[in-house]
């Protein structure tokens, strides 16, 4: 009965949504308040429904009924509560329910806290957002049911074990916040599209809805290369492989747009940029989810195989990029351009940036697309690897980074170049002082590495030497210093950590990547190995049980220069059901970085695969991303944002024909 | 198949069975459940076996180097570093004996590439098909950076020319013009 609640409310959601998107827009068009009015109780009621449809699907998991075709399988009874909650995004039809949900509260979000939107924007906006949902509705109702039954079974077939752990618990629904929140830009840019007109103030409206975004996209993207590092098993973060490619192309889109949107803001320049922008952020997501929901990944083969789903996707993205696309051919040339600007100047380190991103971006799409183009066009088959991406997309990110603290130093219109280096002195010095430490600590190379930690110091260095300035510490008397630093608006506050967590994280991988130390031994219960000055003791391996696992846990003795250090149990797990095994490394942290242990197999004479690895300061690689969601927060806390939002209707009588300077 | 139960002393154990369990998971990570959730689902990755080693530390890190330059081109997108398939196997044992037998680092790629075709390198070689993904980046930044010279740069010297007014906007400054004069 609570199945068949939801499968309604899933299908009344089209219908509503199917409204939403019709006469709003229409009313925006005839100039019909009413007609306009519909959209806001429809965004809401979308929310309702929706989040009934879902609660009824997690109430079927939960309850583990094994009626229900998605349920039975993908769950399991003797599951824990947190993976049969988690289970249902665990798998195609319930993820794409949560894609809706998402969207719908993005909506329903605009619908209550738009009420400063000039009324046709707000209609127009609301209704390109009903569309995306109505796209995805249609999907889900006539492709990809998540309720349908099936004659009752005695237990499910479970959920992948490599699935059952906490961070990919969370990991799809921060990320697909993410995906989904830039259809928040993408709306306002086709609204403004659809109207004819952009300002500052758009791009005032638009900034909060793709910092938070972004945020949840670094938070998503974050957890994602977490879990990889600790449940593969050789402390990898990140592999260039298309699904995480996937999710970082919206990701660099939104950093780039965030920048862009600012211009805007402030000079109202980089208009039709912006838009495009926006449009291309979200198309990005549903790029990613085309990929990696086809199954194109696998190979063109499958795909052509069981195209039901992917061709249903690559419509919904055809018709939504490229009608969105078209839109804005037809329209961007209307677009006035304004705010001239010198090269050196913040407009001009924010166009840097914005190009480094965007190639960057495109680097990775090129990269990813690139063997599914060339195999269906002339059959060859290629592998784009981690050496292509690294030797492509590193050497764009280092005059990025190179660049980042000139950035805020510079004035708008136009900079003075000799003047920000000067002020960023004391931030070169630090620099400075850290490369002449790793040369001295790594002479022996890799050579690259500390010029690599130096650019990370760089930019950290970099954005605390802004706050430094601003406060002017050390130049004022220490009580202005503190009345200054408390003064600073909240989005300086943000940006600055934003900057900083990319050179936090920039540090992080670099150390790890350059100087991991890894011992691989067999080894018999009483052998020891070195790594790092730790001396590590094989005591053997134990079995034992979880709810639903049977595990062998070695035990690794860690002393330094005899001193007893910590105690390591890696495991190797077999899940019941479905039949397969995951490794659980044992990690100890430490402040110079992760002793990562993994039980390898059991040899033939009794001893085991032992696989010692050290990560020097990998954990600020999710550090920096932790502050970089920090400084989001912060920045979207500042009630610059929310109050200060600029009223269209009082500005409009006077804006129409300014000069453009 | 993934890992085996046996009964061994009376009870149940688990018999991992090495590359076969790798496989099956390889399978399950490009199976639909993986990928739906937005994940890369690689398998427990562990490669190189203590057997494998060259005693050569200078020689061993060559071929370290060298399996994350090559695919495991039964598996989906890992490097023969990081598999531990049969196959990944096969080939660190063949990458180590040709270093062991002298070859230089791209006579081993070559030697690799020659028996399993270029699906097996990870960085693609420049050749006409490959000419534009190799490209692309710096045909981007420089179509970039000739769009930007071209349109934004060009009569802007920092602001100092002003573009001339539009007839409607000479038409409202004079209407603006006119207004003030009559109001005085």
């Amino acid at each position: 009965m609570i199945i068949e609640l939801g499968h309604f409310a899933v299908m009344l959601a089209l219908v509503v949504a199917l409204v939403q998107m019709a006469l709003p827009a229409w009313g925006a068009r005839i100039g019909d308040a009413r007609l306009m009015q519909v959209a806001e109780p429809a965004a809401l009621a979308q929310l309702v429904l929706l989040a009934t449809a879902f609660l009824a699907l997690t109430y079927a998991y939960i309850t583990s009924d094994f009626s229900v075709e998605n349920v039975w399988a993908n769950s399991h009874s003797d599951k824990p509560l947190l993976y049969r909650i988690s289970g249902v995004w665990g798998n195609h039809e319930g993820s794409m329910l949560l894609w809706v949900l998402m969207l719908a509260l993005f909506g329903a979000a605009v619908a209550l806290f738009g009420s400063n939107l000039p009324a046709t924007l707000r209609a127009n906006v609301l209704a390109v957002q009903a569309g995306i949902g109505v796209a995805f509705l249609v999907f889900i109702v006539f492709a990809s049911n998540p309720f349908a039954r099936i004659p009752v079974q005695p237990e499910g077939r479970g959920l992948n074990p490599v699935l059952q752990d906490p961070a990919l618990a969370f990991h799809p629904p921060f990320l697909y916040a993410g995906y989904v929140g830039l259809s928040v830009a993408f709306a306002f840019a086709v609204a403004a599209l659809i109207e004819g007109r952009t300002d500052a103030a758009w791009a005032r409206w638009v900034r909060p809805w793709t910092l938070a975004a972004w945020m949840c996209l670094t938070l998503g993207v974050a957890m994602g290369s977490w879990w990889a590092y600790y449940e593969l098993g050789w402390g990898g973060w990140w592999f260039w492989d298309p699904v995480e490619n996937a999710s970082f192309m919206p990701w660099l889109a939104a950093t780039a747009l965030l920048h862009s949107a600012l211009v805007m803001e402030k000079r109202e320049a980089l208009k039709v940029w912006t838009i495009l922008l926006a449009i291309l952020a979200f198309s990005l997501s549903l790029v990613g989810t085309f990929l990696v929901r086809s199954g194109i990944l696998t190979s063109v083969h499958a795909f052509a195989v069981d195209p039901r789903r992917g061709v249903f996707i690559l419509a919904i993205l055809v018709v939504l990029i490229g009608g969105a696309l078209a839109l804005y051919a037809w329209r961007a040339p209307q677009l006035r351009q304004g705010g001239l600007f010198a090269p050196i100047s913040r407009e001009g380190a924010l166009v840097l940036n914005n190009v480094l991103l965007t190639v960057a971006c495109a680097t990775v799409f090129v990269g990813t697309l690139y063997p599914l183009a060339l195999e269906s066009l002339t059959g060859d088959k290629i592998s784009v690897g981690p050496p292509y991406f690294n030797s492509t997309f590193g050497p764009l990110m280092v005059p990025l980074l190179l660049a980042m603290p000139f950035g805020p130093f510079l004035a708008w219109k136009r900079g003075d170049l000799l003047g920000a280096t000067q002020r960023l002195l004391a931030s070169a010095l630090i620099t400075l002082l850290a490369l002449t430490v790793a040369l001295a600590l790594y002479w022996r190379g890799p050579w690259l590495a500390p010029f690599g930690i130096a650019l990370g110091v760089w930019v950290v260095a970099g954005a605390l030497g802004e706050w430094a300035a601003r406060v002017k510490l050390f130049a004022a008397p220490a009580r202005e210093s503190a009345h200054r630093a408390l003064g600073l608006p909240r989005a300086a506050y943000g940006a600055m950590l934003g900057h900083a967590g990319v050179g936090i994280a920039v540090v992080g991988m670099i150390a790890t990547t350059a100087w991991q130390s890894e011992v691989v031994l067999a080894m018999k219960p009483g052998e020891r190995g070195e790594i790092a000055g730790y001396t590590f003791t094989f005591r053997g391996a134990t079995p034992g049980h979880g709810p639903n696992y049977q595990e062998q846990t070695g035990l690794l003795i860690v002393t330094r220069g005899g001193a007893p250090v910590t105690v390591l149990g890696p495991s190797k797990r077999l899940y019941e059901v479905p039949r397969q095994s995951t490794t659980e490394a044992a990690i100890h942290a430490f402040w110079s970085g992760d002793l990562y242990a993994v039980l390898g197999d059991e040899l033939a004479d009794g001893g085991f695969v032992v696989r010692v690895y050290f990560n020097p300061l990998v954990r600020l690689i999710w550090l920096g991303a932790i502050v970089m969601a920090l400084g989001g927060t912060l920045s979207l806390s500042d009630r610059r944002l929310r109050i200060g939002a600029p009223r269209r209707a009082r500005r409009a009588a006077v804006a129409a024909p300014a000069p453009a300077e | 198949m993934t890992a085996q139960w046996r009964m061994a002393n009376g009870e149940w154990r688990m018999d991992f069975a090495g590359p076969a369990i790798r496989h099956s998971l390889l399978a399950i990570r490009h199976s639909a459940v993986v990928l739906l959730t937005l994940v890369i689902a690689f398998a427990p990755a562990h490669a190189v076996e203590p057997g494998e080693m060259l005693k050569d530390p200078a020689l061993e890190a060559r071929a370290r180097k060298l399996s994350q330059e090559l695919r495991c081109v039964v598996c989906q997108n890992q490097s023969i570093d990081d598999s531990n398939a049969p196959l990944a196997h096969d080939l660190r044992v063949i990458v180590r004996e040709r270093l062991a037998a002298g070859d230089s680092d791209a006579q081993v790629l070559a030697f690799v590439e020659a028996r399993y075709g270029e699906f097996v390198l990870l960085r693609p070689r420049l050749k006409p098909q490959t000419m534009l993904l190799w490209l692309a980046p710096l045909l981007l930044l420089g179509g970039a950076a000739i769009f930007l010279l071209r349109t934004r740069f060009r009569a802007i010297d920092a602001g100092r020319e002003v573009a001339p007014l539009s007839p409607h906007e000479q038409r409202r400054l004079d209407d603006l013009l006119n207004t003030d004069g009559r109001s005085k």
